[in-house]
C-alpha cells in the first residue's frame, strides 16, 4: 500500500492509458490563445479571450480558458485544446485529492510545483506539436499577495513579478501590460488594464479575439483574493467594456500611458 | 504431515465477530443525523490531528469509528475510488451507494479471508436535494450494509445513543438543534463529568444543503460553540 496524496500518481499506476491521446495532423489541433495574469496589493486577476482556431479556421468563438484551480487559485491555458483541458481537469483534482487526503491544501509552492510534474507528464506529445502551456495565478496566505507562475513545454516553473501573459497573443499583451501596469490595491484597475491587454493582443493576433459586443461573448475574467476564487459576473464585465470601447473611440490605440 | 484442528465454521465466524466487536466497543462512538440544513456528523474525539470524519466527495462525507490505521486506509481508498470516478465520468456519477457497495466488499471479504477481521463501523452518508433525498449507509465489521434514516450512530454504545437520539430527533431540525441533541446523546454514555464534554472533545462536519459543488465543511471550535449556544 503506498500513502502517497497524488491523484495523478495514482492513475498514472493504475489505469495510464488513461493519460495518453495520440492524434496525427497538428494544424487540425484546435488551440487556444491569450491569457494574461496581473496581480493588485492582495490578490490577483486572471483573463483570457475566448477564441479556438483550427488552422485559418475560428473553431470555436466561445470556448473557455480559464478556470479555478482550487479554492484559492486560477489556471489558464494556451495551446492545443484538449491536452489543455484535460491537463485543467487533472490538475484540480490532483489539488483536491491531496486536500482531502491530508485534510489541508498543499502550499501555493507546492501546487505550482504539482503542475511542474503535470506538464512534464506530457513533454512526448508536446514535441509532436501538441503542447499545452498553462498559466498559474493563486493567492499566498501567507504573504497576503497574488502569484503568478509560467510554465514550459518540460515543466519549468518560473515564478513572475506583478504580470505575464502566455499564448500566441502573448507578447502584444504583455507590452501592453508593461505600459499600463502599476502595483495597486484596486482589483478593478487590474481587471481593466488585463482587459486592455487582450482587446490589444486581439488586434495583433488573429488566433485571439477581442470582445463580441453583438453577442455578449466577453473574455472570462477571474479574481482570486483572500475571499477565494471568484468570477467576474457578465454585467460588471460589460460595464468595463463599454468604457474601455468607448475610450477606444476616442483613441483606437487605447489609453497613453503616463510619463513621468 | 500434521493435520490442522477442525473449527467449524459457525465457530470461527462466531470467534472472528466476538473479536471485531470487542475492539469496536472500546472506541468513542459517532452520531450522524439528517437536518433540513443538511447532514450533520458528529464525534466524540478530543485529538484534533486524527479525524474520525472526513470528505470524500463534492455530497458525500466519511465517519468510523475503531481502529484508527484501519478506518483511515478505507478513507484513502474511498477518496482514490471517488475521484477516479469523477475524473473518469462525471462528477454527478460518483455515488455513495458505489462507495457503500465497495466498502462492503473490502470488509467482508477481510472477515471472512483475511488473518483477522477489521476492527472499523463506518458511515457513508449523502446530501440530496432534500431530505427525503439524503442517504445514509452503516456498514460493520463483516461488511454487512444498512440504509438508515434520520440518524444513525456507530461505536462502543450505539445502540444506547441511537434511543436516545430517538426521543429527540425530528426531521424539521436546524443543525444546532441537531447537533444539541447529537451532543447529549453522545453525553448520555459517557461516565466522565458532563460539563466537561465541551466543544474542544468534539469533532463536527456538516454536509450543507444550501451550498453547491463541495458541500462538505470541517466547523471550528468556534463554530462549535456558537452553534451550541443559539436555541
Amino acid at each position: 500500500m503506498d500513502f502517497s496524496s497524488s491523484f495523478y500518481e495514482h492513475l498514472r499506476q493504475t489505469q495510464g492509458e488513461r493519460l495518453a491521446f495520440k492524434k496525427d495532423g497538428t494544424d487540425q489541433i484546435i488551440h487556444g490563445t491569450t491569457i494574461v495574469a496581473v496581480a493588485f496589493t492582495g490578490g490577483v486577476v486572471m483573463a483570457g479571450d475566448r477564441r479556438a482556431t483550427m488552422g485559418n479556421y475560428v473553431a470555436q468563438n466561445d470556448i473557455e480558458k480559464v478556470f479555478p484551480a482550487d479554492d484559492f487559485s486560477a489556471i489558464g491555458i494556451a495551446g492545443s485544446a484538449g491536452i489543455a483541458i484535460e491537463l485543467v481537469k487533472l490538475f484540480q483534482v490532483e489539488l483536491e485529492h491531496y486536500e482531502k487526503i491530508e485534510g489541508m491544501p498543499l502550499s501555493v509552492e507546492g501546487k505550482a510545483n504539482r503542475l511542474s510534474v503535470l506538464l512534464r507528464g506530457n513533454l512526448g506529445l508536446a514535441m509532436e506539436g501538441l503542447a499545452a502551456l498553462p498559466l498559474y495565478a493563486a493567492y499566498d496566505k501567507n504573504r497576503n499577495s497574488g502569484r503568478v507562475f509560467s510554465y514550459d513545454i518540460t515543466g519549468g516553473r518560473y515564478e513572475e513579478h506583478d504580470y505575464f501573459a502566455v499564448g500566441s497573443g502573448s507578447l502584444f499583451a504583455r507590452a501592453s501590460l508593461k505600459k499600463m501596469f502599476e502595483p495597486i490595491e484596486d482589483s478593478n484597475f487590474a481587471i481593466q488594464i488585463a482587459l486592455e491587454a487582450i482587446y490589444d493582443a486581439a488586434e495583433e493576433d488573429s488566433a485571439t479575439a477581442g470582445p463580441d459586443m453583438a453577442r455578449n461573448i466577453y473574455p472570462v475574467v477571474v479574481k482570486v483574493d483572500s475571499q477565494g476564487f471568484e468570477k467576474i459576473s457578465q454585467e460588471a464585465l460589460a460595464n468595463i467594456l463599454t468604457k474601455i470601447l468607448k475610450g477606444r473611440k476616442n483613441r483606437p490605440d487605447g489609453p497613453i500611458a503616463r510619463h513621468s | 504431515m500434521s493435520v490442522p484442528f477442525y473449527v467449524s465454521p459457525e465457530q470461527l465466524t462466531r470467534d472472528r465477530a466476538d473479536f471485531a466487536r470487542k475492539g469496536i466497543s472500546r472506541g468513542r462512538s459517532v452520531v450522524v443525523s439528517q437536518s433540513s440544513e443538511g447532514i450533520l456528523l458528529v464525534a466524540d474525539n478530543p485529538s484534533k490531528a486524527l479525524h474520525k470524519i472526513s470528505e470524500i466527495y463534492d455530497r458525500i462525507a466519511f465517519a468510523a469509528v475503531g481502529k484508527y490505521n484501519e478506518f483511515e486506509n478505507l478513507r484513502v481508498s474511498g477518496i482514490r475510488f471517488s475521484d477516479m470516478r469523477g475524473f473518469s465520468y462525471d462528477r454527478s456519477d460518483v455515488s455513495a451507494r458505489s462507495l457503500a457497495n465497495a466498502y462492503a466488499q473490502t470488509m467482508g471479504t477481510a472477515f471472512t479471508d483475511a488473518l483477522k477481521p477489521l476492527e472499523v463501523e463506518l458511515v457513508v452518508a449523502q446530501l440530496g436535494q432534500k431530505l427525503a433525498d439524503d442517504e445514509i449507509y452503516k456498514l460493520t465489521f463483516d461488511g454487512s450494509l444498512a440504509d438508515e434514516h434520520g440518524y444513525v450512530a456507530i461505536g462502543g454504545q450505539a445502540d444506547e445513543i441511537s434511543q436516545v437520539m430517538g426521543q429527540s430527533w425530528k426531521s424539521t431540525m436546524s443543525f444546532s438543534k441537531v447537533l444539541k441533541a447529537s451532543v447529549e446523546a453522545l453525553g448520555s454514555q459517557n461516565n466522565q463529568d458532563q460539563q466537561n464534554f465541551d466543544a474542544l472533545r468534539l469533532e463536527v462536519a456538516i454536509l450543507d444543503r444550501n451550498k453547491s459543488g463541495r458541500t462538505f465543511r470541517r466547523l471550528t471550535v468556534q463554530q462549535i460553540d456558537t452553534l451550541l449556544k443559539t436555541s
